[in-house]
Parts: structure tokens; C-alpha cells; sequence
């Protein structure tokens, strides 16, 4: 018997390579249309306001970015494995008061401090990733309840006690408002937590799992994947992510009482599924997640700077998210369909 | 034998078993589906495994793959013991099982489906990208199929799936490929592009599992057969020496009248009348009619657009073109409930998903059509509920504990009976049952079978897909056939065999003459 393989019907070379290139330019247009965006919106309330782009309301539209940035890279690694992480507000909550009541009421070191607030945030994060892999709970409930239990023992813990700037070093605030080469501090730090998880993600077994674990499950399991381990961690990261942006939020905004950060939930996942993150796991980067920040920062300050009234900034960013969606959905069908045809014609 | 030398790395010479499973059992609940697995898979040599639905095949392969455990017996790979508790531990010992529906993650590349979890690495455990696509790409064209290994895997086809899963045991140095049926959605060219790659694998001194309900497949490519019933292994032979009857009989191993109990049935009037029913891109101009008192099977490969050209007559999804007439009366398009009205009930292919409420109460879910008529000012009482459902459950001969339970505690059988129920019990003039006996056990698949036979004694058009080719030759008056989306084949009972139906199915059209 010959041991060479017949291959009937072979299709004509290149047809896959066009596969790939139509999804790469998927990718292309679906990065793209996110910072096509924020470029339209940057260039059109310049025009009717020239100070939006002034040195200054840049650098500080830069540093509010800065945080759900953060949090949004940590978003981006639980939603990639079907999960979600509501918590994360209360988890900010609790590293900025852990952060500020340290350095207000003993001289812990700086780096103590960020060390602490993390490892307070990862504690929390691993609390999440218990209940929703060993526990067997849906995330989206495990969440829910702990964002309202984490905020509870915020109250609790503050007692109506509220930290500020004066009580905190300068050295520390000067985290939040300083500049590097010109540049705000938060956005340096921002930029390097992106980066490094997304060289984690795109290059590292564990991280490639995540998608793998998202993208389907029971092949996940069938390749031998520890899927509990790996979906605490992203929970442990989200968290630890979480803590970091609640001490960057001390130092930001110097002022500190249990309402930190309420409701910053909600736009950290807009942020990420605006960025291109798939809510259903999967597919995205912490890339988009972190540009998407950038844009519902930029909304949020150019309806500021064009006197609009708070109530349509929600509702901008609302339908900023419906478009997002809708986009994706469009073109992600249109994409599917390419590449079925693709496939349908090669087997004619 | 002239096989080649074998090249794969740790392969065994040809002719020793790799792995063998000794007088198996395993029992889910109360339900045997393994009494005795007595199977040996040797290098150099593919072998058929063969049986009907709920034979045990299925089962068989789960324990040599290592998705469930054995319950009694012995399994020997190079005749030491082992005990697989997960299916890593089973490619680990060079097993590997690919499944109908391929398990791969959509999102992710051809070349990363195939590695995951065993990425080749670079410098600081990072990994190298570059090698990986290599690697695999080199994979693949040894296969000698055109693939691109960087390209998504959402939008292959099913056969280009599977071809990635064989990559994937390749990968791991696999010595014994399990596949199972994974003939069942594929057209002719791609399943010789399979055939050839299993060839290519055997020469090579790897052992390959193969299951298929196509005979003249395992005649193609299969040295040996064993062949299970109700559980047991009931053959081991070289495919040589038999021949497809043979193979049928044993396989069946009693008459087929007993299984498919068809009676004669006074044929009316048209009642469901399908005219030039299109869906864009999912079927294209198709039309019939059903009689009263007529079985007509809806038969084609998987994929080929069957259900859901049902599910556009019930009206759950909107036709593009053409209509559906209930006894001369145009059905409006896209409403299910203009439909129940008309007389209609769809037994839909995923019961668990489709046709039932898993979590509500037997007597529930037989009389969920009923509401309208058991509610009283707008509540249902519980009485009437499960004085009708009982009802049913008498006539259907339903096993259950009580009617409270919860319906996903019946087996798979008697789950069918209740969707059968809540149908019947709207006292329909056209039936659509969609695959109305997969996964249930060989008694209960009479039992419905007298049933829909039954019911076109009694003057119903009976509406049914099925991908099994027994029950279609043995249940229908007329088999219709589809491929692609287009109806290739129209047969009277007594024209219609195997052979016509399959040709149909494949797309090589026959003359319509029904």
C-alpha cells in the first residue's frame, strides 16, 4: 500500500492564506474603528472648544483614563475565560482606604504600601476565583454578592472616617499628579501594566489557556488544561490589578471615604467590551480593553468640556456601547460568513 | 502483510495489541450501557467498531479514552493495567479520540488548536510562535491536506476540523486513533481525503478505531469488525470474511418487522402542502406534500438542511420564499402558535434543549400545549393537569416514578414519550417529529415507532426526519431526500433502499419518480 496520502480536490493554494488575511484586516478594522473614533470625537470638540486639547486637560484626561485602564487590562483576562469580575469597585474601595489610613497614620513606606494594597486586592481576587471555580457559582453572581460585601466592609472599616490630601506624604500624591519626561505618572504605569499582561497573554502558555478556556470549555478540558487554576488566577490578577488602581487612587485624588470609586464596575467592563473584549469569552486584548478606556474617558471629559448636561454623558456612553456591540456583531457575522465560503468553495 | 515499516515514534510492530479492554462493564445508574467490552486494537491494523444507536459504542470509546472509568474489567496498554481518570492520561499513553463533533476552540489558530497546552517553548519559558506554525504547518502538509496553520479555526468546515484533530493526536506521537463516526457530515471527496490520511496513519504501525453506520465504508477501509448489541460485544471478525448482511443480522440480531411495526394506513387527502419553501443560504425551493394517514421520512446527511426546513413549517424560523398550507390554508410565516392552531406539532431533534422543560414536573411539561384549556380564569389547576397528563402517561405506557418529578430524572426514551405527549394531546392533523428515536434504547424505540404508526392509522400526516436508514426505509410510505439544501430524491416505500437514499443524500441525483 502506498504510504502516500491521495489529496483529491486540492483546493487552490492560497485560499486559507486569504482566510487569515481577512481576519487579521477583521482585527485591523475592529482596532481601528476604536481609535478612528477617539481621534473624531478629540478632533471635533477641539474644534468647538480649543482648550479639550490643551497640555494640561490631556494629561488629566490621561490620568481619570489611567485607572479604568488598569482595571480593564484585569477585566480583560476574566471575560476572556467567559467570566466576569463585578467587584472590582469595592476592591478599589478597600486598597485606597488600606493605602491611605497606612500612610496617614504611620510612615509605612511607598512601596510597602502599593505591595499591601495589591496583595489586599489579589486576596480578594482569589476570594472570587474559590467561590467560582471550586464553589461551582456563576461569576456574575459570585461578584455581585461580594461587590456589595467588599463595599459593606469598606463601611465598616472607615466608620464614617474619610482621608485627606493633607494627612498623606507628597511624595505619594505626587503619584497621581506628577509627570514623567511630560508624561502623567498614572499613564506611565498604566502603559506598563498593558503592556506586560499583554506580552503575558499573547506569549505564555498560561496565558494562550485563557482564551482556549473561554473559547470552548470542554476542549479546554479535553487538552488537559487546569481550568480552576487558571480561572482563579485571572480573578487573583483582576483583583491584585484592582488593588493597585484603588492605591493609584489615593494618590490621585487625596481624598478617600467608603464611596470610593462606587460604581466604577459597570464602566470597566464597558470599557473592555468597547475595546473589542468578547462578554461571551474568548476573544480580545488588553490592548482594545485599554484603548476602549481611553475613549469613555475622552466622552466623558469632552461632554464635560462642551458644558453638556451629566445626564447625556450616560447616555452617550450608553450608545457608545450599543454601537460598539453592534459593530462587532456586523462585522463578526460578515466575517463568519467570509470564511465559511471560503471553506464551502474549497470543498466544491 | 505489506504495511511499511512503521516510522511513528514508539510505535509497536504491526499485529501486537496497544491497548485491549477485558470484559468491561460500565452502568450509568441504573442503566447497563457496557455488559461486555472485550475489544484489542493492534498496530498496523484498523478496525471497525459497529452497532446501533445505544449499542454501547459510545460508551466503549469513553473508557478507552478516558472520559469515563471502567466499572469491572481489566484495560491493558502493552499488556500492563491502567486506569485512565482523565482523558490527558490517555493521550499520555498515546490515545486518542476524535469526536463527530470536533472539540476545538473557534477563536484560536489552526496551530494553536493543535498544541494547546503543549506549546512548543523558547527562551524563558516563552512561547516560540515561529516553531509552532512550523511545526504544525509541517504537520499538516505531511498529511497532505492544504491547510494554513495560522488561519482561525472558526469557519472550517466540519472535515477540515477533523484533520485538525488528527494533527492534534499526530502532535502528542498518538499510537491509537479513535474516531468516532466521523464519516457522518462529510461529502465523498472529503471523506477519501479522510480514508487516505487513515491509510497513510495504519502503514505508519498506528491501531484505528473506526465507527461508522456506513457498511460499504468499513468494507473500504477496515481489516476487522467488532460488533456490539445491547451493550455486548457480540462479533470480532475479519471484514473478509463477511459480508453486509452478515454484518446487519448480526448487528440487529432479530427482524427488522418486530422494530419497525408499520401498518398499513388508509391514505387521504393532502393535509400539509410545503410550496417552494426557500431560506436564504440554508435551503433552497423546496416542496411537498404529506397525506393524511401517511408517514413521509425526511432522510440526507447530517447538515444537509432537514430540520430546518421543519422548523420553517412550524414557523420558528421565517421563510424567505414560497409557503406551508395546513389543509388548503396558507400558514402565516414565522408564527409558531398560527401553526399549533392549525394543527401542527413539531417534536424537535434536541429534546433536552428544544422539546422539554428539564426542570419542571413530568405532568407539567406533558400538558405545557394544554394551558389554555386546563386554566380557569387564568390558573391552571393542578388537577386537571395531571388527570390529562396521566392520561397520556397510561396510553403511552410512560415509566415514571411519579408525575411531581422532575422530567429529567426519566430516561432518554420516556422523555421522548412525554414531548410525544404534549403533542398528541393537541390532537394534531400534521406531526413533525424531528430524529424522534435518537439516544433511546431499542424496546422504547418500538414503542414509538408503534406509536407514529398509530397515529397515521388514525388519519395523521406524519412529518419525519431521520438520519437513521433502518427506520426510514422501515417506517416511511415515501422518503424524500435532501442534500445541501435542495430535495435530491423522492421514493415510494417500496423503490426506496440504502443505496438510492444515500446516492441522493451525496447529491447524486436520481430522477424523482414519487
Amino acid at each position: 500500500m502506498s504510504a502516500e496520502v491521495a489529496s483529491p480536490a486540492a483546493p487552490p493554494a492560497g485560499a486559507d492564506t486569504r482566510a487569515r488575511k481577512l481576519v487579521e484586516t477583521f482585527f485591523r478594522v475592529r482596532e481601528l474603528g476604536i481609535v478612528g473614533a477617539l481621534a473624531l470625537l478629540v478632533a471635533v470638540t477641539a474644534i468647538l472648544e480649543p482648550r479639550f486639547i490643551e497640555l494640561e486637560s490631556l494629561r488629566d484626561l490621561l490620568r481619570n483614563a489611567s485607572l479604568f485602564a488598569i482595571m480593564a487590562v484585569g477585566q480583560t483576562l476574566v471575560l476572556v475565560t467567559r467570566n466576569v469580575d463585578l467587584s472590582v469597585s469595592s476592591v478599589l474601595a478597600l486598597s485606597a482606604f488600606l493605602a491611605g489610613d497606612l500612610l496617614s497614620t504611620s510612615g509605612t513606606p511607598v512601596a510597602l504600601v502599593f505591595v499591601l494594597a495589591i496583595g489586599l486586592g489579589a486576596a480578594c481576587g482569589l476570594l472570587n476565583g474559590i467561590l467560582v471555580t471550586f464553589g461551582r457559582v456563576p461569576a456574575l453572581v459570585v461578584t455581585l454578592g461580594t461587590l456589595y460585601a467588599f463595599r459593606g466592609l469598606a463601611f465598616l472599616w472607615t466608620d464614617g472616617r474619610q482621608i485627606n490630601a493633607e494627612t498623606l506624604p507628597d511624595s505619594y500624591l505626587d503619584i497621581g499628579t506628577g509627570t514623567i519626561l511630560g508624561v502623567p505618572a498614572l499613564a506611565v504605569i498604566a502603559l506598563v501594566v498593558v503592556l506586560v499582561v499583554g506580552y503575558y497573554l499573547r506569549s505564555y502558555r498560561s496565558g494562550r489557556e485563557l482564551y482556549a478556556i473561554g473559547s470552548n470549555t470542554l476542549a479546554a478540558r479535553l487538552a488537559g488544561i487546569r481550568i480552576d487554576l487558571r480561572v482563579c488566577t485571572a480573578f487573583v490578577i483582576s483583583g491584585g490589578l484592582a488593588g493597585l488602581a484603588g492605591a493609584l487612587f489615593t494618590a490621585r485624588y487625596g481624598t478617600v471615604d467608603a464611596t470610593a470609586g462606587t460604581g466604577y464596575e459597570l464602566s470597566v467592563i464597558a470599557a473592555a467590551v468597547v475595546g473589542g473584549v468578547a462578554i461571551t469569552g474568548g476573544v480580545g486584548s488588553v490592548y482594545g480593553a485599554a484603548i476602549g478606556a481611553v475613549l469613555m474617558g475622552c466622552i466623558t471629559s469632552s461632554l464635560i468640556f462642551l458644558k453638556i448636561d451629566a445626564f447625556w454623558q450616560q447616555a452617550a456612553i450608553g450608545a457608545l456601547l450599543l454601537v460598539a456591540i453592534a459593530f462587532d456583531r456586523f462585522v463578526g457575522l460578515r466575517l463568519d460568513a467570509a470564511l465559511r465560503q471560503r471553506s464551502a468553495r474549497r470543498a466544491a | 502483510m505489506t504495511a511499511q515499516a512503521a516510522t511513528l515514534d514508539r510505535a509497536a510492530a504491526p499485529g501486537t495489541p496497544i491497548i485491549e479492554l477485558r470484559d468491561a462493564t460500565k452502568s450509568y445508574g441504573a442503566v447497563r450501557a457496557l455488559r461486555d467490552g472485550t475489544i484489542s486494537l493492534r498496530a498496523g491494523e484498523v478496525r471497525a467498531l459497529l452497532g446501533e444507536n445505544g449499542a454501547g459504542k459510545s460508551t466503549m470509546v469513553k473508557l478507552l479514552g478516558g472520559v469515563a472509568r471502567l466499572d469491572d474489567g481489566v484495560m491493558l496498554v502493552d499488556g500492563e493495567p491502567v486506569d485512565f481518570h482523565s482523558p490527558t492520561a490517555a493521550n499520555a499513553a498515546g490515545i486518542a479520540v476524535i469526536y463527530q463533533e470536533p472539540t476545538l476552540f473557534p477563536d484560536l489558530s489552526v496551530a494553536e488548536n493543535v498544541v494547546m497546552g503543549r506549546h512548543p517553548l523558547g527562551a524563558m519559558r516563552r512561547i516560540d510562535r515561529r516553531r509552532m506554525d512550523r511545526e504544525v504547518q509541517d504537520l499538516l502538509d505531511r498529511l497532505g491536506v492544504k491547510l494554513d496553520a495560522e488561519r482561525p479555526v472558526r469557519g472550517l468546515s466540519i472535515a477540515d476540523q477533523q484533520i485538525v484533530e488528527i494533527a492534534k493526536a499526530l502532535s502528542f506521537d498518538a499510537r491509537v486513533l479513535i474516531m468516532d463516526e466521523p464519516t457522518a457530515a462529510l461529502s465523498g471527496p472529503e471523506v477519501e481525503r479522510l480514508f487516505g490520511v487513515v491509510r497513510t496513519l495504519r502503514d505508519r504501525g498506528a491501531a484505528v478505531l473506526f465507527i461508522s453506520h456506513r457498511l460499504e465504508e468499513i468494507f473500504a477501509i477496515c481489516d476487522t469488525v467488532t460488533i456490539m448489541r445491547d451493550g455486548a460485544v457480540v462479533d470480532d471478525t475479519r471484514t473478509a470474511d463477511v459480508t453486509t448482511d452478515d454484518l446487519v443480522r448480526r448487528m440487529v440480531g432479530r427482524e427488522l418487522d418486530a422494530l419497525f411495526p408499520k401498518e398499513a394506513a388508509t391514505i387521504g387527502p393532502p393535509v400539509l402542502r410545503v410550496h417552494r419553501l426557500t431560506r436564504e443560504g440554508v435551503f433552497t425551493d423546496v416542496s411537498f406534500e404529506v397525506r393524511a394517514g401517511e408517514i413521509v421520512a425526511l432522510a440526507g446527511l447530517v447538515g444537509a438542511g432537514r430540520s430546518e426546513v421543519a422548523r420553517a413549517i412550524f414557523g420558528i424560523d421565517r421563510a424567505d420564499g414560497g409557503h406551508v398550507e395546513v389543509n388548503g390554508r396558507r400558514l402565516p410565516a414565522g408564527r409558531p402558535t398560527a401553526a399549533m392552531r392549525a394543527g401542527v406539532g413539531f417534536v424537535p431533534e434536541d429534546r433536552r434543549h428544544q422539546g422539554l422543560v428539564m426542570d419542571l414536573s413530568v405532568a407539567r411539561n406533558a400538558t405545557l400545549t394544554r394551558t389554555r384549556a386546563l386554566a380557569r380564569g387564568g390558573f391552571i389547576r393542578g388537577a386537571a393537569e395531571k388527570a390529562l397528563a396521566g392520561d397520556w402517561a397510561t396510553k403511552l405506557q410512560l415509566k415514571y416514578h411519579r408525575l411531581d418529578d422532575a422530567v429529567s430524572t426519566l430516561s432518554g426514551g420516556n422523555q421522548q414519550k412525554v414531548v410525544l405527549a404534549k403533542w398528541l394531546a393537541t390532537d394534531p392533523r400534521v406531526l413533525i417529529v424531528d430524529e424522534p428515536t435518537r439516544g433511546i434504547d431499542v424496546g422504547t424505540k418500538a414503542e414509538v415507532h408503534r406509536l407514529l404508526s398509530t397515529l397515521a392509522g388514525q388519519g395523521v400526516a406524519i412529518l419525519m426526519i431521520s438520519s437513521e436508514l433502518p427506520e426510514v426505509l422501515g417506517m416511511a410510505d415515501r422518503v424524500l431526500v435532501m442534500h445541501e439544501g435542495r430535495l435530491t430524491g423522492a421514493f415510494a416505500r417500496e423503490e426506496a433502499d440504502e443505496e438510492r437514499i444515500m446516492r441522493a443524500a451525496t447529491g447524486q441525483i436520481e430522477e424523482a419518480t414519487a
